[in-house]
């Protein structure tokens, strides 16, 4: 009996071991040695002298660390209202507009996901052209119908810079929190539905009361995804603006900050390679506590079905 | 016994050969994607002369090169020889020791200008870790049938500058095709415009040596010539990046752009009907001096841990021979550092008329060796300015306050 549970387990750490090799050395690893990196100081990119969490000291209180840092984290959060505010509210009515099998649902929720498979960087490309305030199909099909008003400077107004790829990351990535939550709403087993009905519930009262309820799994997934993505929003700007989260700093994120001090932006950059360390220890800090909090906290409010 | 021999003898001759014939091939990293032609044509020429040489160019995206370079250098991977950028870019690398010093293997870095050798000197040991390859300067380009159609000549002084942007403008052209999404673009139309309103050489030499700041009346006042174009630029040019700006002077849409010598090729390569010239940054009074922004644009080192130094100092002694850099003048459309190098293009030949003023390209040259530096202060701040988010005072404030974290003749 136990031999035969030792050779289960054998064979159960077989199958795990080549994921845990490589999770361990390509995230495990460079997570520690990044926070190995961030406690000492650095000539360009040779490591010179221990120097304890100075540099963590240099990001929350010396100029300009402490203005950039507050700056890009004051973006992530806005990133991440934004996204829950719109995409994912937009999404949940999407899905639940979908599961109620509106005429035509089968072709609007592969529409609907099409975005979602478009490589990042295409699309940010792809809208950088499309926004461009000479060549841009935007402002060109806006001044064609009678509201110039409207034809903004969209990537170069710092008010309107996050706002706009914002924008585009929603266009791109609605269709995944519609499939999620489309997902949740099928798997209500249709009696509780029905009995709603019989009870003489309305459709607000049974979207709040029941459907909601139960697919708070969904909620918190799409949640947790949101905040982890919004933490590590990245690719988009640096496609659509560069490296500097420009215009003036608008753009800037965590992950553009931290990318630019770790290894130098183009045309302005030296590596500063213990303070991006002490960035990234900041981020995966911030992620873990983050995630693993609204995950309990959400938790909480399940419903077993 | 006698085969014996035969076999070993037939071994040894067989190797021997082998030895002389074997060839070295030194790998050569750059990020000039755009001159791989030119560089193959040049390896080529050394080749014939070191035939036990090889040399393999490869050009990486500009925007990912210093990443791949500098992970390859701590992975102990790095290519014998490295295209280098200047100044605190080459610092960089040369500080921790990962190049090899050059005064005494490539003499003829003895006979290079003093704007080339600034760029290849480390601060730290004073030695020079390259052969610089180009010199740059900041010029703004002008589109002669414009000109020629309007009945405009070159403007010496700023109101004649402004006149002229005026009179395009009112002719329906976008006067000048410059924009504000990439800050670097701002740092070059501040290098053209202000050393002659913050007096140049006079300013950086006192700032360089700490006797003044950016606070400097002189350098916050240049700073505002900047606004006064504002009115020519395209509209919404906060959204206008620097491929727009290529696009809106090779195209004829924008009659003026304000940048770099390096663009001259490009613009010719792009449309080789464009009519244009050059002329340096306007002056306030008639008969003012004319300067122009220079710097040394990056240069040719040797990786310290190469197993191959020999062969590279000679291909690097190759660089810095009249015959290279006369090639390199010739087919880039860029000014060699090399010494005596007479150019044919027009446009060349009046860069080095202009250089004879220069000014030291002021953040590249004092103020990018440490961060936050002066170039990225500069480059954002100068992105608020231009938006109206922040005035001149901001600008200089935000910048003076960056550099004197790290910049020591500012902290006495």
């Amino acid at each position: 009996m136990r031999s035969r549970r030792a050779k289960q387990g054998l064979w159960i750490a077989i199958f795990v071991l080549p994921a845990l090799i490589m999770v361990g050395i390509f995230i495990i690893a460079p997570l520690f040695l990044s926070f190995y990196n961030s406690l000492y100081n650095w000539d360009g990119i040779k490591r010179r002298d221990f120097i304890g969490l100075r540099n963590f000291a240099s990001i929350f209180s010396q100029y300009p660390y402490k203005d950039r840092f507050f700056n890009a984290i004051k973006h992530n959060i806005i990133w991440f209202i934004a996204t829950m505010l719109f995409q994912n509210s937009i999404g949940l009515f999407f899905g639940y507009l979908l599961s109620r099998r509106i005429k035509g649902s089968e072709i609007y929720k592969r529409i609907f996901f099409i975005p979602v498979t478009f490589s990042l960087v295409a699309v940010g490309f792809l809208w950088a052209l499309y926004l461009n305030p000479i060549w841009g199909i935007v402002n060109k099909t806006l001044k064609q119908i009678g509201l110039s008003g409207l034809a903004h400077t969209w990537l170069g107004d710092a008010r309107l810079a996050t706002p706009t790829i914002i924008a585009v990351n929603i266009w791109r990535w609605l269709g995944f929190p519609t499939l999620i939550f489309y997902a949740g709403i099928n798997n209500i087993p249709e009696e509780y539905i029905e009995a709603a009905y019989l009870d003489g519930s309305n459709e607000w009262s049974l979207f709040w009361k029941i459907i909601f309820p139960l697919i708070i799994p969904s909620v918190t997934i799409i949640t947790v995804l949101t905040f982890i993505g919004s933490l590590n929003v990245f690719e988009q700007i640096y496609v659509m603006e560069g490296l500097d989260g420009g215009p003036f700093y608008s753009t800037d994120t965590l992950g553009t900050l931290f990318y630019r001090t770790a290894f130098g932006s183009v045309d302005t950059g030296l590596p500063e390679i213990g303070i991006g360390s002490a960035i990234g220890v900041v981020i995966y800090v911030l992620t873990f506590t983050a995630s693993a909090t609204s995950a309990l906290l959400l938790r909480r409010k399940e419903v077993e079905l | 016994m006698k085969r014996l021999v035969l076999i070993m003898l037939f071994v040894f001759v067989f190797a021997f050969s082998m030895f002389l014939t074997a060839k070295v091939t030194l790998e050569f990293w750059s990020w000039r994607t755009e001159d791989v032609d030119v560089y193959n044509a040049l390896i080529k020429m050394f080749e014939k002369k070191n035939p036990d040489i090889h040399i393999r160019f490869t050009a990486f995206k500009q925007t990912e090169y210093n990443t791949i370079l500098s992970s390859a250098i701590k992975g102990g991977t790095a290519p014998d020889i490295i295209h280098l950028r200047a100044y605190g870019g080459l610092e960089q690398y040369a500080a921790p020791g990962y190049l090899v010093p050059l005064d005494d293997k490539v003499p003829a870095l003895a006979n290079f200008s003093d704007v080339a050798i600034s760029g290849v000197r480390s601060k730290k040991d004073g030695k020079l870790y390259g052969v610089p390859f180009a010199m740059q300067t900041l010029v703004i380009y002008y589109n002669k049938r414009i000109y020629k159609k309007l009945g405009l000549k070159e403007p010496e002084t700023w109101d004649e500058f402004l006149a002229n942007l005026a009179a395009v403008k009112k002719a329906g052209y976008i006067p000048l095709a410059n924009g504000g999404k990439d800050g670097w673009t701002l740092e070059v139309l501040h290098g053209v415009i202000c050393p002659n309103f913050y007096g140049a050489n006079g300013f950086f030499n006192a700032v360089v040596a700490g006797k003044t700041n950016f606070e400097d009346e002189r350098y916050r006042k240049s700073l505002e010539k900047l606004l006064e174009l504002r009115p020519y630029m395209p509209d919404n040019f906060m959204g206008v990046g620097y491929t727009d700006m290529q696009m809106l002077f090779v195209n004829e849409i924008a009659a003026h752009f304000i940048g770099g010598i390096w663009e001259a090729g490009y613009f010719k390569s792009l449309n080789p009907n464009l009519d244009f010239d050059i002329f340096a940054g306007p002056v306030a009074h008639k008969g003012d001096i004319r300067y122009v922004s220079s710097f040394n644009d990056g240069s040719y080192g040797i990786f310290s841990g190469s197993k191959h130094i020999k062969e590279a100092v000679k291909f690097l002694r190759f660089t810095a021979t009249t015959e290279f850099g006369q090639y390199f003048t010739d087919h880039l459309l860029q000014i060699s550092a090399v010494p005596g190098i007479h150019p044919k293009d027009k446009i060349l030949k009046k860069v080095l008329e202009l250089n004879k003023h220069s000014t030291p390209y002021i953040m590249l040259v004092g103020f990018r060796w440490h961060q936050p530096t002066g170039s990225s202060l500069l480059q954002s701040a100068l992105q608020g300015m231009m938006a109206d988010k922040i005035d001149s005072y901001e600008v200089v404030k935000r910048v003076q306050k960056g550099v004197e974290t790290w910049y020591k003749p500012f902290q006495k």
